[in-house]
């Protein structure tokens, strides 16, 4: 189909249409989605998360610049959160990577979260096979500013970044489970800050505390040191990058990445089903105003949601 | 049928590197349920036409304080259709003078509006000539 071989072909225009109908949910872009699936699976996937204003926009800026120095072409998704009152968005990770916006080979799109709660977009996945079938090397995911929970970018990225910064309330002793258990890389950005050092020493104690069970990744800590001053940041960047190709190679030496590679394979097809059987027919039930009535009834007590939806499930599930 | 969102490109061609009011107006589009691609200041025609092209925007919206409209804008607009994105709207907002509006529209800027112009009749304007594609 001619939209596939576009996309294969590197067509800048046909992919970025291709992940706007995916997003909004265009019925005509799963045929399209279909053919591209045998050319994905391809690219190595960098998940860049942390607390919102961390620095992962001005990170996965410099990751830009360092990969480009080695060949590497890129795609970068950057999400950002979709308000809740109005359902629009200000997409605005973008600002700092403009400067690679003439790139030909580094292609940003930004994503809202429209509703999804896992710091991601529903369209995450989709959008990541569009960037692989145009042959993007390595894929930046940047999630929107998180807290402990939305950490869904383990299901969809090969090697995870957590940010942190001193000062900003996620000082370690604070940090639940979560955020800190997806991280395969730490960086600790805005080192020029007081707290930095501190940040520093208190999460070498956590990761103390680990125990090495077999086969064991110790989350290397790589301090980003002040934007401002470039070499120092590009230097630190080097090693972050650095840091990511030890834990591919630990992923590849480990058996670790079938595993990832498999449960993001998991999360693709619990999404495909859900998209097949749950989304129509929640749309039809909505269409038909069903729905309406379901929750009148549940409201008035007049039902138990459980018993509603059983009714439902014998009617569509034969 | 889903229902398509409107995704708006604010951009700040030029040297000026005032962008507050860019800002303001980015958050009124949000609020209008736009999804909003902002760029920052300093822009050159070719970074924004590169931009508005891989993030599918219907609409490109120029801020300029600076008095460079006259070549920005027609630019932004001619480098849209050189690269077969001519479907993508642009308009210009920003100290403009009246006697400047004609050579903009000829060049394919859709509107302009000035600083006295109220948010609201920029997302009206929006919402009643911008199409989403089919
Ligand atoms: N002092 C200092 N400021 C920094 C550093 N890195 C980033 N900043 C600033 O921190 C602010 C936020 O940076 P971003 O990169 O946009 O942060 P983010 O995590 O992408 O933010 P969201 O996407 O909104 O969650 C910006 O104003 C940056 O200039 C640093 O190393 N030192
Ligand atoms: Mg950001």
């Amino acid at each position: 189909m001619e939209t596939v071989k576009k996309i294969c072909g590197g067509d800048i225009r046909t992919a970025s249409r291709l992940i706007r109908d995916i997003e909004d949910k265009i019925p005509a872009a799963k045929s399209s989605i279909k053919k591209l699936f045998p050319h994905t699976g391809k690219s190595y996937i960098i998940g860049i998360t942390g607390a919102p204003g961390a620095g992962k926009s001005t990170i996965t800026d410099g990751l830009i610049a360092e990969l480009r120095k080695k060949n590497k072409t890129i795609g970068v998704l950057a999400i950002d959160p979709t308000s809740p009152f109005s359902g629009g968005a200000i997409l605005g990770d973008r600002i700092r990577m403009q400067r690679h916006a003439e790139d030909e080979a580094v292609f940003v799109r930004s994503l809202a979260t429209r509703g999804s709660l896992g710091g991601l977009s529903q369209a995450v996945g989709e959008a990541i096979h569009v960037l692989e079938a145009m042959g993007k090397d390595i894929i930046l995911i940047e999630t929107v500013g998180i807290g402990q929970q939305e950490i869904d970018i383990i299901n969809h990225a090969h090697s995870v970044i957590v940010v942190l910064v001193p000062g900003m309330g996620d000082e370690v002793q604070t940090m639940k489970a979560g955020l800190m258990e997806i991280a395969d890389v730490f960086a600790i950005n805005k080192a020029d800050r007081a707290g930095a050092k501190q940040l520093h020493t208190e999460l070498m104690a956590m990761l103390n505390t680990a125990t090495p069970a077999e086969g064991y990744w110790r989350p290397p800590v790589v301090m980003i040191g002040n934007i401002y001053e470039a070499l120092s940041f590009e230097g630190r960047i080097a090693e972050l990058v650095q840091k990511i190709e030890e834990h591919y190679q630990y992923l590849l030496d480990s058996g670790r990445l079938a595993e990832r590679i498999n449960r993001k394979a998991a999360v693709e097809i619990n999404d495909a089903l859900k998209a097949a059987i749950l989304e129509p027919v929640m749309n039809t039930l909505r269409e038909s105003g069903e729905l309406a009535a379901m929750t009148e009834k549940v409201k008035n007590r007049q039902a138990d949601p459980h018993s509603l939806a059983e009714e439902v499930a014998q009617r569509f599930l034969k | 049928m889903p229902e398509r969102k409107i995704r708006v490109m604010v951009a700040k061609p030029g040297l000026d590197g005032h962008d507050r009011g860019a800002r303001v107006l980015a958050r009124c589009f949000r609020d209008a349920g736009f999804e909003v691609i902002y760029t920052g200041c300093h822009q050159t025609p070719e970074q924004i036409v590169a931009a508005a092209i891989q993030e599918d925007v219907d609409l490109v919206g120029l801020s300029c304080l600076s008095g460079a409209h006259r070549k920005l804008f027609p630019r932004v607009v001619e480098l849209l259709r050189e690269k077969d994105a001519g479907d993508i709207n642009v308009i210009g907002g920003g100290i403009i003078p009246e006697q400047d509006f004609a050579a903009l529209y000829d060049a394919g800027i859709k509107a302009i509006f000035t600083p006295g112009a109220p948010l609201d009749s920029i997302v009206e304007w929006i919402n009643t000539n911008i199409k989403p594609r089919a």
